[in-house]
């Protein structure tokens, strides 16, 4: 008989080192090539140092290069989800730097586009944060409610996802005949689906117990990290550019910007909810009123913009997208800079993240709502 | 404050740099030894309080290397576009703006990686995008070998 030996392990004297783990840049989670070194204490993230230019692609270097109709096309390459957004700055920014007014037609159309690619934008992060935590059902149904949105644009500017519909001076062409028609039936199923989302994730325990009170964010660390944004705005930040600094037809429609203080992962994950109701609000004011008359101006065949410098600020769905255009009076820019919203959103997930469990970073990190080409550029 | 108080106001507390009315904000440039003090001092002052700092970005010049820094107010919603040049091209040096303005810290890395402007007393200045060795290629004398449009 051989004796069996009592083995007892006293807690106090295990010791859990710090180790690094690589998250990404090939993970689910990180929605494309990011990577992040993590350093963690048990299962609990001390530190994370994200990695990033895996999908770099020069986008500003061949700016320099390319005259600013063509600039357009390269900008809905960053965030393919707000492309409309996107390259609505660059217009904008021509468009005030020559000095030119567009019609009210254009902008009444870009602003229900803005807000259209909003909608599509926040289903897509819905479907996404619901599978990040295990929830796949979600994905189904963003996408179905998704698909409408796509078709509409594909049937007013021929693309689904980079959909290049602006030009310096306006758009690049009229809207379908059935444009209005179409996004006022999307809108009124939308409205009967949103209540869905509620109803599948929002009230449920599992979800709540996995965002409510993570990942604060504190309003002094948001405004000096510079997360905008529905991220920026879950901590208490006004920063909704379409407030402060408006453009388009967003001084003519009412709307709310939706603010919280509590800074956690459910109120990033409920005010993007509640500015799909608002894009809603917003597109309803203006699908009946859009005005007749030019989609755009005519423009010169090269357009050289005046000597100087130029800064166009709006915002996209994940906030706040900066165009600077340093001109030397050539048909090309001398220098451009975008001010991406992700790219400051992302190094603030240390601050959120820290002193949580690893699963925990994967929510944090969904409210976020990443785009990588964002963030690379 | 309006742009042209701004301007009446910043000329006042800050005699050493340039205040000129742009196009559309208020441009200061400041001498490259005054940057931090003034940084301090534009986040700092009740009046000013330029807590907000949404873009970074540097622009090279024929003759100078240029960092621009696009400030606002997220209390009196002014916004001054900051600027501080350093002669030399070659190897410019600026001061880290990083504990003033966090997200600064990002920021500057990549202007770091993609003009090479090294920023003193900056606590983790390595290339954010690229390789090491790479050159800078928003430089306006860095060859690209496959570009194809010539400007």
């Amino acid at each position: 008989m051989s004796e069996t030996k009592e083995i007892i392990i006293s807690t106090d004297k295990i010791h859990t080192d710090q180790y690094l783990v690589n998250m990404g840049p090939q993970h689910p989670s990180t929605h494309g090539v990011l990577r992040l070194l993590v350093s963690l204490e048990g299962e609990v993230v001390h530190h994370i140092q994200p990695h990033v230019g895996y999908i770099h692609s020069g986008i500003e270097k061949m700016c320099e290069a390319i005259s600013y109709p063509q600039i357009i096309h390269l900008t809905d390459r960053m965030d393919y989800l707000s492309a409309h957004m996107n390259n609505e700055a660059v217009a904008l920014c021509v468009e005030n730097a020559l000095q030119v007014e567009v019609p009210d037609r254009v902008k009444y159309i870009r602003t229900i586009m803005d807000e259209l690619s909003r909608l599509a934008s926040h289903q897509l992060w819905w479907c996404v944060m619901g599978m990040d935590l295990g929830a796949l059902t979600t994905f189904f149904y963003g996408l179905r409610d998704r698909e409408h949105i796509l078709d509409i644009f594909e049937e007013t500017c021929g693309a689904r996802m980079t959909v290049n519909y602006n030009l310096p001076g306006g758009l690049m062409f009229d809207i379908h005949p059935n444009f209005q028609k179409r996004v006022k039936d999307f809108l009124k199923e939308f409205k009967t689906k949103l209540p869905e989302y509620d109803e599948l994730l929002t009230g449920n325990v599992i979800f709540r117990q996995r965002v409510d009170n993570i990942g604060h964010l504190t309003l002094e660390d948001a405004i000096a990290w510079g997360v905008t944004g529905p991220s920026g705005r879950g901590s208490g930040f006004s920063c909704d550019v379409r407030k402060h600094q408006p453009y388009s037809a967003y001084p003519m429609v009412q709307f709310e910007e939706k603010l919280d203080t509590k800074g956690d992962s459910f109120v990033r994950y409920r005010l993007r909810i509640e500015e799909m109701w608002e894009s809603i609000h917003i597109i309803e004011q203006l699908i009946d009123n859009i005005p007749e008359g030019d989609y755009a101006v005519k423009m010169k065949g090269v357009i050289k913009l005046p000597e100087g410098e130029f800064y166009q600020r709006v915002e996209s769905a994940r906030g706040e997208f900066g165009v600077y255009i340093v001109s030397d009076g050539k048909k090309n820019p001398y220098r451009v800079k975008f001010r991406s919203p992700g790219f400051s959103n992302l190094f603030a997930l240390n601050k959120m993240a820290a002193g949580h469990k690893i699963a925990d970073l994967v929510a944090i990190m969904s409210t976020l709502d990443l785009v990588i080409p964002d963030i690379d550029r | 404050m309006t742009n042209e108080e701004l301007q009446a106001y910043l000329t006042g507390e800050f005699p050493k740099a340039e205040v000129t009315l742009g196009k559309q904000y208020v441009e200061m440039i400041v001498k490259s030894e005054d940057l931090v003090e003034t940084s301090i001092k534009l986040k700092g002052m009740p009046q000013l309080s330029m807590d907000y700092l949404f873009c970074l970005t540097g622009v090279d010049y024929p003759e100078k290397m240029q960092i621009v820094y696009h400030l606002e107010s997220t209390k009196h919603r002014h916004v001054l576009v900051m600027k501080c040049d350093t002669a030399d091209r070659v190897d410019p040096k600026v001061d880290s703006v990083r504990e003033i303005w966090r997200t600064a810290k990002y920021h500057e890395r990549e202007v770091y990686d993609l003009m090479g402007v090294h920023f003193n007393n900056h606590d983790d200045l390595r290339r954010l995008f690229l390789e090491d060795g790479w050159g800078f290629p928003l430089r306006k004398d860095y060859k690209d070998e496959v570009r194809i449009v010539e400007r």
